[in-house]
């Protein structure tokens, strides 16, 4: 029995391969390093998503908060104070952990759409504030002339994007293991058993407000990581990051991937973005059509059939 | 005054809008963001039918309630069928990638602007009660009209739900699907019809509302934020709940832009994100309700 | 195979299959990043079709090169726009940037515009801020500024002193509510009252009210274009014409893309704007006629004819250098002066910025459709929000 639970948290022989790729890709493709970029974002994000959607049960659309919150104090930390790239991340999680802090009091009660509305209304009460406060963050024109210093002292952020890439990689790599070590921890069983039955855990003895306001904070953190990391590697910041697009796209990406397998989200980013960039160079107007059409088919044909080819000739 | 009025107006039409989905997400559990779709679809058949067809307006209204009924009654059987057994991550997923390629095959059949509306001419006039006192309340047509055909549908809709046989098979579904079917009623049957009736209703909202609030390609996206917020406050057992919850943040929202314009778009979310806080299940629950 | 490794596989497969795109170096390359999905298509759509009008009436081969035409979609996100900017210049190595639909947009690509010395073509965006974010940026669209002194200008000489304004909240919005305000208070008006709309609005109610009590002579108005009809009908319905409100404003209002749809009601709103459809010049004329014909009956705006210029600006400096990039073509398109379809225009060589006439208009009825017919003109108006 204990072997078996240990087998999942162990870690398999193509994960460091992944890495690895994932660590060279932008110099094996230096002309996609700008997207590798993106992805390396996009898919952070998603894995802090994970941590409260897959693992905890609580539904967020507005995850973005975070995101926009730690893209702009990073942003005016390198703008106001001090350039480098590395403090500036801290301080971006650091302000976004805060905030996560805050606003858990607010996901503690209520259904699946009161959350859903609650963290809504989060997200675009921020945007507004960010919007009124214009002299601070540009307003609608965005926080510009964010000039980043050499990440480490010796890399500086250049214009083929591969300084970003790998910088943003690293970053993913870390906090993704960081993850892995949270939800692989007896901590992480009792989130796993709040989100399957909340009566029954608090029955059990855990503390599931307590537990549901940590590890929204962590992952407010680490979302608030992700946008720091957009901050910084494109130089500046800028009002949709609090958009609903953004907490809709990412909960796309990681439902495309899989909720509650961390990889779910880095999978859902890689598809997603490369579907989108692909789609859009053919039909720059109607992508979206195709894009809503491969939603359609994944969910009715189910994503684990999808990705096996071969099961499509049989049916279930 | 006028303000309160304008509040109510834009209220019922959003209660319009949302009441399908409210109905929807209560009987058949199921989450579905391309409400505002079917929207748009009514909205758009109206414009069609009246630009390129000379439809008066007056005949396009149930046109586009049937129409949009009809799109919804064949989606349901289709499309939406298997997904009800579907965890809600998946159901919104699904119905997002149903939004957006509804939203860019509009775009593609009828283009990207804005579409206007020519209302006919006894719609388009304004009353004016009581000018220069505190209490001076100015009615336009439209708006008036709108409160009418809202405030007859709700009647309707109350009816229907409390005095006839399909209400109380469907308040039934709502409450306990299975032990509904083991009394006989025929479930599916039920969940279709509302389907269609909802998403019917919606169509008819678009139709009404693009005169108010607008028409394009984007136009589900853009207010589905909207009709969440309606169906989070006001609770999914009941009418009286959207209903209530949409005249709340109708008049809310008229009047905080007008009293308070600076942080006109605040007033709304930050009411809802009290309300929802104070009362998690929504202002009007039944006890014991989902 | 595994899932998993079915996968990775996948995954590097389809990366091999979008890497390195044809290095030709006989061509010349202009990227074209517009917004083509989202609230502001109808900018992208009219942008791109203007610029392909341009392309098929003046060939393909310019200064002895080829000319390729990327089209790309940066759905309104200002990173998506930097990283598509990125990419064309460092993958397909553009010649030129161009398009830009919104400030944030063109903001954002500056830093790459100037790191990689590659002249930026602004088509449609309007603060004036944007050509002092880079020296490589040149724009051929118009200022907010330009349009909201004009018609303060000419308020006051037309019975018009004790003004509202009413603006979206971004931007261009407070740019030409701010230049709006202080040119009629120096013209001896006054702004009794300045509202701002939320971006995101979908009832112009509340603000109509507010306006309609606070009794002026006129409101003056900025929303972006798809707003404009939402807000006109708005206008005829609260009775405010009735009550001696004119509607006055930037031609945002009454952007020809849909001014017909607008029906009676856009009647007689007079607007401050560098171009209409109904211009009265043979350039036009033959402008709007081949880009209906083109485009099935579509009629251009001001969108259109921003791209139109500045393919023609990319163009002329393409020749002057024969196919060249970088500071070169930079200096070959400062300086430009032509006959646009909006008018006489040139390129101001100090601030890189459009110089042209303004127009004001009023709606009319001209054989059955709605147009905005110009009755006076200001000419060659600089951008006065320059500061530097």
């Amino acid at each position: 029995m204990q072997d078996a639970l240990l087998k999942t948290s162990r870690i398999k022989w193509w994960e460091p391969v992944v890495w690895l790729l994932a660590l060279l890709a932008p110099w094996l493709f230096p002309h996609h390093a700008l997207i590798i970029n993106e992805i390396a974002i996009v898919a952070l994000f998603a894995v802090s998503l994970d941590l409260v959607l897959g693992y905890s049960g609580i539904v967020s659309l507005g995850h973005a908060s975070f995101l926009g919150f730690g893209a702009y104090t990073a942003a005016l930390f390198a703008k106001w104070i001090h350039p480098d790239p590395l403090i500036g991340l801290v301080v971006g999680t650091a302000s976004a952990c805060v905030l996560g802090a805050l606003c858990s009091a607010t996901i503690l009660r209520g259904s699946d759409l009161t959350r859903l509305m609650v963290t809504l209304g989060m997200a675009l009460i921020l945007f507004e504030l960010a919007n009124k406060f214009d002299g601070l963050t540009g307003g609608s024109d965005g926080l510009q002339g964010v000039v980043m210093g050499p990440v480490l002292g010796r890399f500086e952020f250049d214009l083929m994007g591969q300084v970003s890439a790998s910088y943003s990689i690293a970053v993913l790599l870390v906090l993704f293991f960081l993850a892995r070590r949270i939800v692989h921890s007896p901590f992480g069983a009792t989130l796993m058993a709040v989100r399957d039955n909340r009566l029954r855990a608090m029955a059990i003895g855990v503390p599931v407000s307590a537990r549901l306001a940590v590890v929204y904070t962590i992952a407010a953190g680490v979302a608030g990581a992700a946008g720091a990391l957009m901050a910084q590697t494109t130089g500046f910041a800028s009002l949709d990051v609090f958009a609903l697009e953004r907490s809709a796209d990412v909960m796309l990406i990681l439902v495309i991937g899989g909720v509650g397998w961390l990889y779910g989200g880095v999978i859902g980013a890689v598809v997603f973005k490369l579907m989108h960039d692909v789609i859009s160079s053919i039909t720059p107007q109607y992508w979206t059509f195709w894009m809503g059409l491969f939603l359609v088919v994944l969910v009715m044909v189910g994503r684990e059939r999808l990705f096996k080819p071969w099961t499509w000739m049989r049916r279930t | 005054m006028t303000i309160l009025f304008d509040g109510i107006a834009y209220g019922m039409l959003l209660f319009i809008l949302a009441v399908g989905l409210s109905v929807t997400m209560g009987l058949m559990n199921f989450i579905n963001l391309a409400h505002g779709a079917f929207a748009m679809v009514g909205g758009y058949l109206t414009v069609v039918l009246m630009q390129r067809f000379e439809v008066p307006f007056l005949v396009c209204l149930p046109l586009a309630f049937v129409g949009t009924a009809l799109l919804g009654a064949v989606l349901e059987r289709t499309l939406y069928r298997p997904m009800y057994r579907k965890p809600h991550l998946d159901q919104v997923l699904f119905s997002i990638g149903l939004a957006f390629m509804a939203v860019a095959s509009v775009d593609y059949f009828v283009g990207s602007q804005q579409q206007i509306m020519q209302l006919p001419e006894w719609l388009k006039g304004r009353t004016e009660l009581g000018t220069e006192t505190p209490w001076e309340l100015g009615m336009g047509h439209y708006r008036l009209f709108i409160i009418a055909v809202c405030a007859a549908l709700t009647l309707g809709l109350q009816y229907v739900l409390s005095a006839t046989r399909f209400g109380s098979r469907l308040r039934a579904s709502v409450d306990d699907p299975r032990v509904a079917a083991g009394m006989g009623i025929h479930v599916n049957v039920v969940f279709a019809m509302t389907f269609a009736v909802g998403s019917g209703l919606a169509g008819l909202g678009g139709a009404l509302g693009a005169e108010v609030l607008g028409l394009d390609p984007t136009f589900p996206l853009k207010f589905m934020v909207y009709f969440l917020i309606v169906v989070a406050v006001g609770g999914t057992s009941s009418i009286t709940g959207p209903l209530l919850a949409a005249l709340l943040l109708g008049v809310a929202d008229v009047a905080g832009k007008y009293y308070v314009p600076k942080l006109g778009a605040f007033i709304v979310y930050s009411l809802m994100l009290a309300i929802l806080m104070w009362r998690p299940q929504g202002l009007f629950v039944r006890k014991g309700g989902k | 195979m595994t899932k998993r490794a079915f996968i990775v596989s996948a995954v590097a497969a389809s990366l091999l299959l979008t890497a390195g795109s044809a290095m030709a170096q006989d061509k010349f390359k202009i990227g074209l990043i517009l917004p083509m999905t989202g609230p502001f298509a109808s900018t992208g759509k009219q942008i791109e079709a203007a610029a392909r009008l341009y392309m098929a009436q003046n060939g393909d081969t310019v200064g002895g090169k080829k000319v390729e035409l990327i089209v790309k979609d940066d759905t309104s996100a200002p990173d998506v726009t930097k990283r598509i900017a990125q990419e064309l210049v460092v993958n397909d190595k553009v010649n030129v940037l161009a398009g830009f639909g919104l400030t944030p947009l063109a903001l954002a690509t500056a830093p790459i515009a100037t790191q990689s010395k590659t002249p930026l073509v602004v088509m449609a965006a309007a603060t004036s801020s944007i050509t002092e974010a880079s020296p490589f940026i040149i724009r051929t669209s118009f200022t907010l500024p330009q349009a909201s002194v004009s018609m303060a200008d000419w308020a006051p000489n037309n019975g018009i002193k004790k003004v509202v304004t009413l603006v979206s909240d971004y931007g261009p919005g407070i740019d030409a509510e701010k230049y709006f305000k202080d040119r009629l208070l120096l013209n001896g008006g006054q702004v009794i009252d300045s509202l701002r709309v939320p971006m995101r609005n979908p009832d112009f109610a509340p603000f109509l009210q507010k306006v309609r009590d606070l009794k002026p002579d006129a409101m003056f108005v900025f929303v972006p274009s798809g707003a404009g009809s939402a807000l006109m009908k708005q206008f005829a319905e609260r009775g405010m014409d009735k009550a001696g409100i004119k509607l006055i404003g930037t031609g945002d209002i009454t952007d020809d893309d849909i001014l017909n749809g607008m029906g009676e009601v856009a009647v007689g709103v007079v607007t401050s704007h560098h171009y209409s459809t109904s211009h009265n010049s043979a350039v036009n004329k033959k402008f709007v006629a081949a880009f209906e014909k083109a485009n099935a009956g579509l009629r251009p705006n001001f969108m259109a004819v921003g791209g139109y210029d500045g393919m023609r600006v990319i163009y002329e400096a393409a020749k002057a250098t024969k196919g060249g990039s970088g500071e070169a073509l930079l200096a070959a398109m400062k300086g430009q002066i032509f006959e646009s379809p909006r008018g006489p225009m040139f390129i101001d060589a100090q601030t890189r910025d459009v110089v042209h006439n303004i127009y004001i208009r009023k709606v009319e009825k001209v054989n059955g459709q709605l147009y905005n017919q110009e009755f006076e003109t200001l000419k060659d108006v600089k951008d006065p929000g320059k500061t530097k």
